[in-house]
């Protein structure tokens, strides 16, 4: 089985295919932007892109993104390092305090401005609601994806 | 200040932005074992065996270990060494741990700890701090004598007096709940036993000098035998201490003991189950006030429910008795504050810090007592707040630095337009389903340690010969961006590029224990550490570079990344400098150190200067209520705080949200729910803090009053950002409702 993550298509060995995807990301791909935040669904830290979509990936196993077309945080930034302009709003807003949303808000806030290139402040609000952020109170980081949103038109 | 044209900087946001910083389940070592606590069904029992032999049989385990393989002290704690590391004589809380298993991967570890049984005899258990201090109640530590964990008292004038002159008294009682401080990143920890004899520690943890403090103790051995590698944090909130601290000094002692690198990493369900939480208060307070509106006596008695283990109740309850009469000024106060031992979840401290349950009380007594008079509680708390040369209940005249209570009560209300929104209250009566109120509410917060403890922080600026500079703060960074506030602060006292400094991450063999990121103390004192370092550090380049600029040490000027001498014809580099000194054989080195200015405390009379300092901080909310539903739904908040002075202004306003974000759960919706002394919420699907959507916009607005007993004029904010939100959103839950909610979460009946 393939997958293909941050644009490279990746082998899956078949005695993985029934693993947690999350797990699969951090402990087989050594990718750890993911993060468990809860395991079950509510927060949001594990927040993948499947075809564009965010996806709670705790909630996935690797068969279920099986021809699927997978980033992840590590596949946001250019290969020589250039931050996506959406993460360099996050920092330019003050988004960022423990960072263990961040990944997730900047995967969710991406998807969303992928699909919706001139919402309001409110929609900003709605779209990120499945994370959760405990350090920000969510401000910056609706400012930071609000400030992102003429980069994707 | 406009708030969206400050553009934020920190030194750590690329790797968080880019999924590569590294926090401690992202780390992986060769040869690493993972290891799992194992809980009981009990709630309070006195056990009898532990029954492993079907675990230790399991594929992949290599080792369980319980209270006998501990090599030092299976008690311990920052103040009572009562926390048990694992379950030894008795299981006092559904939280705690009695074994932990050992094995080559998780799965099985898990797989295996279902096999250990507990054997042990039920005792009755204690849920309601008023029925554990009753005399004939069982006793939950038996060597402490009573479940009383400690009592603190302010004793002012004559409180009786106060209430004969009073034309008014007014009584009320007043109840909060369990919290869970929520971070994201659950509880997690890797311990590597390194070749020369040392267990190496990283961890998810607030305080790495009192987790090397803990694992010493269960190892047995001395504290230079531990280093604690601070690490990123996932959120703290004051969570992160002593559960965290156990958790690394079991990750630790497994080793120790097998040899090989351990991981323990918590679900979430582990982590609310078994970490400290804030205290529940229940406050019975009476407040006599004359028909001028001047408040003349408070007595209040406040019982904090500390659960199973004693943590830092003392001292949480302590900092309650300070701030019992909020920011006013009160001539006759007569107050008790215990700390109980239960069978509930253990309590510890959380953001705040005993005081939002204070704050709740009081800024709601305040309005109570202002209608009863007949005054605007504006009017009222003006002329009871604590002003320029006031003296405290505590009896600390506040005559050394600006008292701007006055100053942020008015720029609070002229931002949010509160006198003439009050017009528009509904009181329980609208048209629609839908009832709006506002409300506001305003604290005093000491600021850091205060007489609590020791309070003393060290920084090295160590520069090398080509002009770069490594930065390292006694102080852990918690997540709130303390790293970039020291880095901004000692640029701007070098007169250098803030790209210039490189900030090292410090561990506790690098530099002297520095206490925790606790009580808003983290940027207060790394600050002036820094502003010490910075000060040694251009005498001693001033002295190397004076007579090649040909001036006196004194006249020599840091900025623009160069260094000057009388005029801008006698400057050199700042790089230039620097190897200047390695060829003349000197460090540019210094090691700077803040002693927090002396406090004092009378434990008998309760007075005394308690902090040397206060922050001022007045916050308001506009509610809507459904008058079918119940929701409240908050759709405004506007909070000013005299902090000082703001050194990162895009991290401050961090604090500021986070803060008001985080007291609207406390207010709204969270609530730690125990049934039969299990915790019921494990997860945030039941246990709930506010998403994007239960938030509106919020304001923030800095007052920047620098404060001479800090050098560098910075106080801090994660605190008081946090402890006013819950009395401002009563009282205008009040003004939506008519209705007084002594109860927190505010629940409204349909
Ligand atoms: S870890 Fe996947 S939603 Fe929380
Ligand atoms: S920045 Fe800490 S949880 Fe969002």
């Amino acid at each position: 089985m393939t997958i293909t993550i941050n644009g490279k298509a990746t082998e899956v060995l078949d005695a993985l295919v029934e693993m947690n995807l999350l797990l699969f990301l951090r402990e087989e791909l050594r990718l750890t932007g993911a993060k468990i935040g809860c395991g079950k669904g509510f927060c949001g830290t594990c927040t993948i892109l499947i075809d564009n979509k965010p996806v709670k990936s705790c909630q996935k196993k690797v068969l279920d993104v099986a021809d699927k077309w997978i980033t992840t945080i590590e596949g946001m930034a250019e290969p020589d390092g250039t931050l996506h302009p959406l993460q360099q709003a996050f920092i330019d807003a003050g988004a960022i305090q423990c960072g263990y949303c961040t990944p997730g808000m900047v995967l969710i806030g991406h998807a969303f401005l992928l699909k919706n290139p001139s919402p309001s402040r409110n929609d900003i609000r709605k779209a990120i609601s499945p994370n959760l952020c405990r350090c920000t109170g969510y401000q910056q980081i609706i400012d930071a994806v609000e400030a992102a949103v003429g980069c994707y038109k | 200040m406009a708030e969206s044209k400050i553009k934020s900087w920190r030194n750590d946001a690329r790797e968080k932005v880019t999924g590569q910083a590294k926090y401690t389940d992202d780390l992986s070592f060769a040869d690493m074992l993972h290891a799992v606590p194992v809980y009981s069904d009990f709630v309070h029992a006195r056990i009898k065996r532990i029954e492993t032999k079907a675990a230790e049989n399991y594929q992949n385990v290599l080792r369980i270990l319980t209270a006998a393989d501990v090599p030092g002290a299976n008690r311990f704690g920052h103040i009572e060494k009562d926390h048990r590391i694992f379950a030894d004589d008795k299981i006092r809380y559904w939280g705690d741990v009695v074994a932990l298993v050992v094995a080559s991967d998780r799965e099985s570890a898990i797989k295996a700890a279902e096999l250990i049984e507990v054997e042990a005899e039920a005792l009755p258990s204690l849920h309601d701090p008023e029925e554990a201090i009753k005399p004939d109640a069982p006793l939950i530590h038996e060597s402490h004598g009573s479940n009383i964990i400690n009592t603190h008292r302010i004793r002012r004038g004559d409180v009786e007096e106060g209430f004969e002159d009073s034309d008014f008294v007014i009584q009320r009682q007043f109840q909060t709940q369990f919290v869970e401080h929520a971070y994201l990143e659950p509880e997690a920890a890797i311990a590597l036993p390194r070749p020369d004899g040392v267990i190496e520690i990283y961890g998810s943890m607030q305080h790495p000098f009192s987790t090397r403090r803990f694992a010493a103790a269960v190892l047995g051995v001395r504290l230079a035998d531990i280093e604690v590698i601070g690490t990123p944090m996932g959120g703290g909130f004051g969570g992160k201490d002593d559960t965290a601290a156990i958790v690394c000094a079991r990750a630790a002692l497994a080793a120790k003991l097998t040899g090989h690198p351990v991981k323990i990493r918590y679900d979430r369900e582990w982590s609310i189950r078994e970490s400290y939480k804030r205290h529940p208060y229940r406050v019975d307070y009476k407040m006599g006030v004359t028909s001028e509106g001047e408040i003349k006596a408070v007595q209040c008695k406040i019982i904090a429910d500390g659960g199973a283990y004693c943590s830092t109740t003392p001292w949480v309850t302590w900092r309650s008795t300070v701030q019992c009469c909020g920011p006013y000024q009160v001539p006759n106060v007569h107050c008790d504050a215990l700390g109980v031992y239960t069978n509930n979840v253990v309590a510890g401290a959380m953001r705040g810090f005993g005081s939002p349950q204070m704050n709740f009380v009081v800024e709601q007594m305040v309005e109570i007592a202002a209608e009863e008079v007949g005054i605007s509680p504006v009017e009222f708390r003006h002329r009871n707040m604590v002003k320029q040369g006031s003296v405290t209940v505590t009896g600390q005249k506040l005559d050394d630095h600006t008292v701007s209570m006055s100053e942020a009560l008015e720029t609070v209300i002229d931002e949010i337009d509160y006198e003439n929104k009050l017009k528009s209250c509904s009181f329980g009566k609208s048209q629609s389903d839908e009832l709006y109120g506002i409300g506001l509410a305003m604290s005093y917060r000491g600021m850091s340690l205060g007489a609590e403890g020791m309070d003393f922080c060290a920084a090295i600026i160590n520069a090398q010969f080509d002009g770069s500079i490594i930065l390292e703060v006694g102080i852990h960074e918690n997540g709130q961006g303390a790293q970039s506030a020291f880095i901004l602060l000692l640029a701007d006292e070098l007169g250098v590029d803030r790209d210039r400094i490189r900030y090292r991450q410090p561990s506790t063999s690098t530099i002297p224990d520095s206490g925790s990121t606790v009580a808003s103390r983290g940027v207060l004192m790394g600050s002036n550490a820094v502003l010490a370092a910075a000060t040694e550090f251009k005498r001693k380049v001033s002295a190397a570079v004076s007579s090649i600029l040909k001036c006196k040490a004194q006249d020599v000027r840091f900025a623009d990344d160069r260094i000057y001498g009388r005029d801008e014809h006698h400057s050199i580099s700042f790089d230039r400098a620097m190897h200047v000194m390695f060829l003349q054989q000197q460090f540019p080195f210094a090691f700077g150190e803040y002693r927090a200015p002396r406090v004092s405390w009378d434990e008998k009379t309760g007075q005394g200067k308690a902090y040397f300092t206060w922050v001022y901080g007045c916050q308001a909310a506009e509610v809507m209520v459904n008058k079918k539903s119940g929701r409240v739904r908050l759709t405004n908040a506007v909070a000013a705080h005299d902090m000082g002075r703001v050194i990162n202004p895009g991290m401050a306003l961090g604090q500021f949200y986070g803060g008001m974000a985080m007291g609207s759960g406390y207010a709204l919706s969270e609530e730690i729910k125990i049934e039969d002394g299990e915790i019921v919420n494990l997860n945030y699907n039941s246990y709930r803090i506010p998403r994007s959507v239960d938030l509106p916009d919020m304001s923030a607005i800095f007052i920047e009053n620098p404060d001479p007993n800090s050098p560098s004029g910075a106080k801090g904010i994660g605190e008081p950002t946090n402890e006013i939100m819950a009395p401002a959103i009563a009282n205008a839950v009040y003004r939506a409702t008519g209705k007084r909610y002594l109860k927190l979460p505010i629940k409204i009946e349909s």
